[in-house]
């Protein structure tokens, strides 16, 4: 979409780290009952002072290395000034001039084609708390506050405004989310985990800036919503003015939410109760960082003999190409590759589950040893699939299912014995056959499958009765 | 210099209240205030200090410790319900 | 009274008694809350030899901006009237180790915003030598309760000369530590970067005493160095810089003036002058009204403090609840301290503020390259009468000896030099950073110049 700019501010929640940004409440507040998790310091309560998390900035800096970004000698936090019920010191510790990195880029894959998006700078911010409404926003009486989120560290990541389709920002966001992922600093799956705020303008107009979406899907959607309706506006002659919205996720709608409010004037100052990082020391801790997507993809390939499409899906979740590093060790790679990527992925997904889950029900030296039982002839293709579906629902062990299903595969040996024996006793079949009536070998596999009790590959059988009646 | 704009401007990004009476009194007294702080006008250019210590990398370890308990943190207000606090309605 | 003397006392709990009666009748008004059961407890504790420490059964007053759990805390305003913190500041933490007993919570500025105490919500302080004249401030609760024994030690806070001052105008001993040893965790702030916990005592045994109890490391507060403090007596060829640039009144100069005249027979004493100190106080109001403003934007009705039935918008709510709960001087530098920080102003003021800082913080440098000590008259007058000092800019300008130290983060003490009119006068001694030793022992040396009456 040539004439629209879209620039996205992404937030990430640090929730792999065990404890808040400023203080030493821990993080994991997700099912806790509201404002357990909060201290003097993150309820902002008179004379508490804030104290900086080592592991949070050396997650940042990771984050900031990962996304070849400018990491700065000196970084200071800064405060941000305003009003809001959800900020309980009545301004917010971030980082203004002197954030943790400047400048980064991503690689994004949009239908096949590649493209580079910049980013402005990455820095590091807490999270307020979160406002409940009894109803919903605009009928409610009074707001119901918890302040267990207070603190969270959170790293903010600003882009240039590059993109131009709700396509391509969502093709950034699920990279990043990858990237993130690999460098092990966040959980995705946890609420709140990311946030976006996009900016979307359409040649000339003004910017308008869509606040808080709490999923990609919504980024996409929210999007494209916001474009239908600019465009629509300047179709009946009217002037896109800059605005904040609010994105509903029920509607799938966004709406205005900040009317002609003047600029906020957030009157930044560095945070007097903190000292300034200097990180040279902790880029010394830090180190080298962890394997990510493009090297690994690369590794695989060199290491395994794999295709890079398959090395490529394989890396797109790095439990998932941890998962069939596993396997490879005891099957051939090539096949642990096909059978992971178009067969255990599409089953768990089916499930709603993610690789991570999979390792708990499905270990890979069980699907190993399950993929050699197909590999030594011992079960058909079939059967592998019905002893991972019963697996993956019920549990039990590989072997067992196997067992107990029947599934152990008859040797050629007597598939030969019972076609002949099937041939025998089944002349008219035969007959049927020879007169062409090729359909008639049905019936003879059939007969075959009845007398095995299934447990022979009809395809095999076939192809065995037809090689015997020629 | 000082409008009785600026006081209202001011007040409203303090959120404090001020009636006709109030921001005339703050715009005479800021009046000369302000005049008086000019004075740094006439000051050699230098560098900023933002800290007199040449702290740098104070940190903690991230382990967890003991918060307070829900009855703790809303102890000091009357406005909670269910074990949140209660706030003033959010839409305008 | 000192401790020596209080501990010549038969019976701590009789003394504590009355003590706590003298504070019942005292028409001073230094105290917002007395912790008289509490008080009483520990005194017959420390008879039963269950109270340890190095100021074991020692009455200590608290300035009511630095929290104590379960103590109201106020800092003299409505906003906090009745608010009960959940956590004990790191000093009080110290000062219950070392036996210490809590006697009360004093009297001060509304959030130490003043010189006079004449802006607290309890009303003003009332000095010890003349109940028509203040007791300064912003500490003056604490100040005036060493002066009139209703307390032996006390804690105050300086963050642009509010223990000094008090300490000058009642005649008693207040250092302001240099900024860094002393811990802010529990202080509720004015200006962070310029204030700290500091003693105050009759005499300078007493606090040195207190200081070491209280400075030292603290890892909740990241702006703590976390040295720790020991009173070494020594005496030394001290080089007294005489700071020309802080002035006084004519009364006040003679009575400084004979401090110096006595000082030169014995050290080498020289007038300095530092250029940048004539924009010391426009650098140090910006500065403090600026981080003012930020502060306490905390106060908003829902957590704690001041709050009405919720109604309206919330900006509706917040800005009724800040005009209703703050002061007139609170709100005044809260207003400026915004328009300081604002856009368009930001680099004439506050950027600003903190380049003269640089400078004053360099002048100072140079002069400890040469002076052990730098001195001056603490209060550019004798003590203000209730009520004279009638706009904010005169208020202001009082503090014009006091404040360059905070700018700096430098340590200094404010010493008694004997009386003029009946009313005390106090020197000002700075000294370099960390150099709290440096300061007592000069002071110990002032000290033998003076006649008894001047003590």
């Amino acid at each position: 979409m040539e004439d629209v700019t879209i620039g996205l501010e992404v937030h990430v929640q640090l929730n792999k780290l065990k404890t808040k940004l400023f203080c030493s409440c821990p993080l994991n507040y997700h099912d806790s009952p509201p404002n357990t998790h909060v201290c003097p310091v993150c309820l902002g309560m008179p004379g508490a002072m804030p104290v900086l998390n080592k592991e949070a900035v050396k997650a940042a800096i990771k984050v900031a290395m990962a996304l070849n970004a400018k990491i700065q000698q000196t970084v200071v936090f800064d405060r941000k000034n305003y009003f809001y019920p959800d900020l309980p010191k009545g301004f917010q510790i971030s980082q203004y001039d002197r954030p943790l990195a400047f400048g980064g880029y991503v690689i994004v894959d949009v239908d096949g084609v590649e493209k580079r998006i910049d980013l402005k700078r990455i820095h590091i911010e807490e999270d307020p708390g979160k406002l409940y409404y009894k109803g919903s926003i605009t009928v409610a009486k009074y707001s119901l506050i918890d302040y267990n989120r207070s603190g969270a560290p959170l790293l903010e990541i600003v882009t240039e405004p590059v993109m131009k389709s709700p396509k391509e920002a969502r093709a950034f966001l699920n990279k990043l989310r990858i990237l993130l992922e690999y460098l092990d600093v966040f959980d995705p799956e946890l609420e709140g985990a990311m946030r976006v705020d996009a900016n979307v303008s359409i040649a000339g107009g003004g910017r308008v800036e869509i606040k808080n979406i709490s999923s990609f899907k919504g980024v996409e959607k929210a999007l494209n919503y916001e474009i239908m309706r600019q465009r629509n506006l300047i179709k009946m002659g009217r002037k896109i003015e800059r605005e904040t919205r609010h994105f509903d996720e029920a509607q799938s709608i966004t709406v205005s939410l900040r009317s002609k409010e003047e600029e906020q004037d957030y009157r930044y100052f560095p945070e007097p109760d903190l000292v300034p990082i200097n990180v040279e020391e902790l880029m010394k801790e830090v180190g080298k960082l962890p394997e990510l997507p493009e090297e690994k993809k690369e590794r695989l390939k060199a290491q395994y003999g794999i295709s890079e499409n398959y090395a490529k899906v394989l890396v797109l979740d790095p439990k998932m190409s941890d998962y069939f590093e596993i396997v490879a060790k005891s099957v051939n790679a090539k096949i642990a590759a096909t059978w992971v990527v178009d067969v255990l992925r599409g089953e768990l997904n089916y499930r709603g589950w993610n690789f991570l889950k999979c390792f708990e029900k499905f270990p890979p030296e069980e699907f190993s040893k399950l993929l050699n039982y197909f590999l030594e002839e011992k079960i058909t293709e079939k059967g592998v699939v019905e002893v991972l579906r019963t697996k993956l629902d019920q549990g039990g062990k590989v072997e067992e299912i196997v067992e107990k299903k029947r599934l152990f595969a008859i040797p050629k040996s007597e598939i030969l014995n019972f076609c002949k024996e099937v041939i025998e006793e089944n002349p008219k079949a035969v007959q049927d056959y020879y007169s062409g009536k090729k359909q008639a070998i049905n019936f003879l596999v059939g007969q075959v499958m009845k007398k095995t009790k299934g447990r022979a590959d009809p395809e095999e059988t076939a192809k065995i009765l037809s090689d015997l009646l020629k | 210099m000082v409008s009785l704009e600026d006081v209202y401007h001011v007040a409203k990004l303090s959120k404090i209240e001020v009636n006709e009476d109030e921001a005339r009194k703050f715009r005479d007294e800021f009046e000369k205030i302000l005049e008086y702080f000019n004075l740094l006008d006439e000051a050699p250019e230098s560098e900023p200090m933002y800290h007199v210590l040449e702290l740098i990398n104070v940190f903690r370890e991230d382990s967890p410790k003991i918060c307070l308990t829900q009855n703790e943190a809303l102890m000091n207000t009357r406005h909670k319900e269910e074990g949140y606090f209660k706030g003033p309605k959010v839409m305008e | 009274m000192k401790i020596s003397e209080w501990r010549s006392e038969e019976s701590c709990y009789e003394a504590t008694a009355k003590m706590l009666k003298r504070i019942e009748k005292s028409e001073l008004n230094a105290y917002i809350t007395v912790c008289k059961d509490d008080a009483l407890k520990l005194a017959e504790k420390y008879e039963k030899r269950e109270l340890k420490g190095k100021l074991a059964g020692i009455p200590v007053a608290v300035k009511d901006n630095i929290t104590t759990k379960n103590i109201r805390t106020t800092c003299a305003s409505k906003m906090l009237l009745n608010y009960l913190p959940v956590f004990d500041a790191h000093v009080v933490e110290r000062l219950k180790q070392e036996g210490a007993i809590i006697i009360g919570k004093t009297n001060m500025d509304e959030f130490s915003m003043g010189t006079t105490t004449e802006t607290s919500y309890f009303g003003v302080v009332k000095n010890p030598y003349d109940l028509s004249r203040v007791a300064g401030g912003s500490s003056g609760g604490s100040a005036a309760a060493v002066a009139a024994d209703e307390t032996v030690l006390a804690l105050g806070t300086d963050t642009g000369g509010s223990i000094r001052c008090p300490a000058s105008f009642c005649g008693i001993y207040g250092l302001k530590p240099t900024y860094g040893l002393v811990s802010r965790y529990g202080l509720i702030p004015y200006a962070n970067s310029l204030e700290q916990i500091g003693p105050m005592a009759s005499c300078i045994e007493d606090l040195a005493l207190l200081l070491e109890v209280i400075a030292g490391k603290d890892e909740r507060d990241s702006t703590n160095v976390g040295k720790s403090f020991k009173f070494q007596r020594s005496f030394k060829d001290f080089k007294v810089g005489v700071l020309k640039d802080m002035g006084a009144s004519e009364e006040v100069m003679e009575k400084f003036n004979e401090v110096v005249d006595k000082l030169r027979k014995n050290f080498y004493v020289e007038e300095v002058s530092l250029q940048s100190l004539k924009f010391a106080l426009a650098s140090y109001y910006i500065i403090a009204m600026s981080e003012a403003s930020s502060n306490l934007a905390r106060y908003d009705g829902i957590r704690y403090g001041y709050t009405e039935e919720l109604s309206g918008s919330w900006t509706e709510f917040f800005s009724k609840i800040r005009a209703r709960g703050f002061g007139e001087e609170v709100k005044r530098r809260i207003l400026l301290g915004s328009f300081a920080l604002s856009a368009g102003y930001y680099g004439k003021y506050y950027l600003k503020a903190l380049k003269v800082r640089k400078l004053i913080t360099e002048d100072f440098k140079k002069a400890f390259g040469k002076f052990d000590v730098l001195i001056s008259p603490t209060m550019p007058s004798l003590p203000f009468k209730i009520g004279e000092l009638k706009d904010p800019l005169t208020m202001y300008m009082a503090d014009v000896n006091t404040v360059p130290v905070n700018l700096a983060g430098l340590p200094a003490l404010s010493m008694p030099i004997g009386f003029v009119k009946g009313l005390p006068v106090g020197l000002q001694v700075i000294g370099n950073y960390f150099e709290e030793n440096t300061i007592l022992n000069f002071a110990i040396e002032v000290e033998k110049t003076l006649d008894s009456s001047e003590r």
